[in-house]
């Protein structure tokens, strides 16, 4: 266990690296930072002097370890937008951010897997039948469409909810019903597959033909082994969120991280964007390091492949 | 080739008992490949699902070729007189407006019509790029091993940890959106699932004895993986690009939705949903309709992958067969 555990962290090293060089490189693709804060009307010799003064002159290596050595430091650089930390702007939406993920992802798994056990135990009948073809429009309707119908019925036709900004309950329902859809639609068409393949093992059949309940087959036999792949979602999950986060936050005016990317990819306010590629590929790779631990934790048989 | 054939049989029950009984060997592989085949035709046609996508993308198809001086209005001409005008409504010379008119009077039908062809078009060669540059990274990976191997393993996990939306955003407002652009990122921020497979693929096909005999009478490496390693693992890769289309067009949707699409006039269904979002309040139809079309795409288009799945995929079959 700790030797695959060492192994595993071993190899998120070099995808780190890759992630830190390729977010540095979409930066210094943007054009001349120098060009991007003076403006273009700035002189030749204030651009110059602006260089000199942040290493932009140096060798494109040292640069991207002087970048890196920065970050190490808690140096994020500033927003050429605000003229402020980058950290310090990040911080301040972030908890609206976490507010709606963390409900979306709460709604995702209350429903989800509950849906999907239901839909596996019932298997073929009108229920599941149902409940599959509820999941497939799920999955097959876009989350910034979903947010606009939802906006359509309820802010515009029944007026009972603001079309966007953040503030109690009413506010924050409609985000996360359109962030969540699509996680919902995947947690129970996986629970249910899951628990379905669980449910054909020799085991069962053996805990079954022993005269148990069906009820105790399912909830204390087969639920415990068809949840473990779940957790394997769960990384997943994330980056749905993540890329889910920029849209909807977007449509619903949602004063969180993503929403602040989309302004600040418009105002041209690129290393802030850099950052944010950074940190969200980052918490994506640890998310999926942990989730792979504790993977192999529970299932042993990952450990010895 | 044949031995290929005869391996996916085996997984296929039936079939292959029958062709090992077959007293001449090559007249029973013949009739073993066209058995399988129609199996897997019938099984994919048994599905009202799958009969039901199919026509839909027909549509999807036929609307995306549909001649432009055909469709009932231009729908590029801009027409302020017209501005949201609503569904089933007529002009003022008895044309009909079957879905409205959108912010700048053009014909909502005839835009969704003339806008499935780059719907179409920015889906199909996402998914090519995403194609070829995931198998052939996978083919390399998983037959050579080794450095390149862990090099490639390691871009997959890059790839994978990206938030592509984020980073889709970011690219194109570098290099500025447009048809490439779009087709270039849609593609390469898809192309890490069909590496997985098809390297996972090219490890168990490489430890087959008719690929060392391929070895052993000089056959080259380019020759063993297109002839021999990519018909194996060409059923995955079908049933994984049939899936990317329905998650490709979500995606442009979303990203032509921001404004990153395909330049104006021409648009995308994302796009419209884009254009209408603005005026909810006063035209409904203008964001929801073209939004209604993709989601019957995409679930035309899983429905069909799901289908081709059932069908190609033995051990899916073998798991019908046993409830």
């Amino acid at each position: 266990m700790t030797r695959y555990i060492i192994n595993r962290i071993l190899q998120t090293i070099p995808t780190l690296f890759g992630i830190s060089i390729i977010s540095f490189a979409l930066l210094r693709l943007t054009g001349d930072p120098a060009v991007l804060v003076l403006g273009l009307m700035a002189s030749e010799e204030s651009l110059e002097e602006y260089r000199q003064e942040h290493g932009l002159t140096d060798p494109v290596m040292e640069q991207y370890f002087n970048w890196i050595g920065d970050i190490f430091r808690g140096d994020f650089g500033d927003s050429l937008r605000y003229h402020e930390p980058i950290v310090k702007l990040l911080r301040e939406r972030l908890p609206a951010t976490m507010e709606l993920g963390l409900t979306a992802l709460t709604l995702a798994i209350v429903i989800g897997v509950p849906v999907g056990v239901f839909s596996a135990v019932r298997w073929n009948t009108g229920w599941d039948i149902i409940i599959r073809t509820v999941v497939l429009f799920g999955q097959a309707t876009p989350g910034f469409y979903l947010g606009l119908l939802l906006i359509l019925t309820f802010s515009v036709g029944l007026r009972l909810l603001p079309t966007g900004g953040r503030g109690g309950f009413s506010h924050l329902i409609m985000p996360a019903v359109a962030l969540s859809t699509f996680m919902v639609a995947l947690i129970v068409r996986f629970t249910r597959s899951a628990l379905l393949d669980v449910l054909r093992q020799d085991y069962i059949r053996t805990a079954r033909a022993k005269g148990l309940a069906e009820r105790y087959v399912v909830y204390r036999h087969a639920m415990k082994n068809a949840l473990i792949p779940l957790i394997t979602i769960l990384g997943m999950q994330v980056s749905i969120l993540f890329s889910g986060a920029v849209i909807t936050e977007t449509i619903f005016s949602w004063p969180g991280v993503g929403r602040f990317a989309v302004q600040a990819i418009h105002a041209r306010d690129f290393p802030v964007v850099q950052i944010m590629i950074l940190f969200m590929a980052s918490v994506i790779v640890f998310l999926n390091l942990i989730v792979d631990i504790t993977y192999a934790y529970l299932d042993p048989r990952i450990r010895f492949n | 080739m044949d031995k290929h054939n005869q391996a996916l049989d085996t997984a296929t029950s039936d079939a292959s008992v029958r062709s090992r009984t077959e007293p001449s060997a090559s007249q029973g592989e013949a009739w073993t490949l066209s058995r399988r085949r129609s199996r897997v035709v019938s099984s994919f046609f048994s599905s009202p699902a799958n009969k039901a996508g199919l026509v839909i993308i027909a549509l999807f198809v036929l609307a995306a070729i549909f001649p432009v001086r055909w469709l009932p209005h231009n729908p590029t001409i801009v027409n302020p007189g017209l501005r949201h005008t609503p569904v089933f409504e007529r002009d003022s010379e008895g044309a009909l407006y079957l879905i409205g008119t959108d912010h700048l009077g053009r014909d909502m039908f005839s835009r969704l019509i003339y806008s499935a062809r780059y719907t179409l078009a920015v889906m199909v060669c996402s998914v090519f790029v995403a194609t070829v540059t995931g198998v052939m990274a996978g083919l390399m990976s998983g037959f050579y091993g080794g450095f390149q191997d862990s090099l490639i393993s390691r871009l997959v996990d890059i790839q994978l940890a990206f938030p592509i939306v984020l980073l889709a955003i970011l690219v194109l407002a570098i290099m500025g959106p447009g048809f490439i652009n779009l087709v270039v990122i849609l593609g390469l921020s898809d192309w890490a699932r069909y590496t997985r497979v098809v390297r996972s693929a090219t490890l168990s096909v490489k430890a087959c004895d008719y690929i060392e005999a391929a070895r052993a009478v000089g056959v080259s490496d380019t020759h063993i993986l297109l002839k021999h390693v990519l018909p194996n693992v060409a059923s995955p890769i079908l049933i994984l690009a049939t899936l990317a289309m329905a998650r490709v067009l979500l995606a442009e949707s979303a990203l032509s939705f921001l404004g990153l699409g395909i330049a104006p006039p021409a648009s995308t269904w994302g796009g419209m949903i884009g254009d209408g979002r603005n005026y909810l309040f006063e035209a409904w139809w203008s964001s929801a309709l073209p939004g209604l079309a993709i989601s019957v795409t995409v679930l035309a288009i899983n429905f069909v992958g799901d289908g081709l799945r059932d069908a190609l995929d033995p051990q899916m079959e073998r798991q019908r067969t046993a409830e």
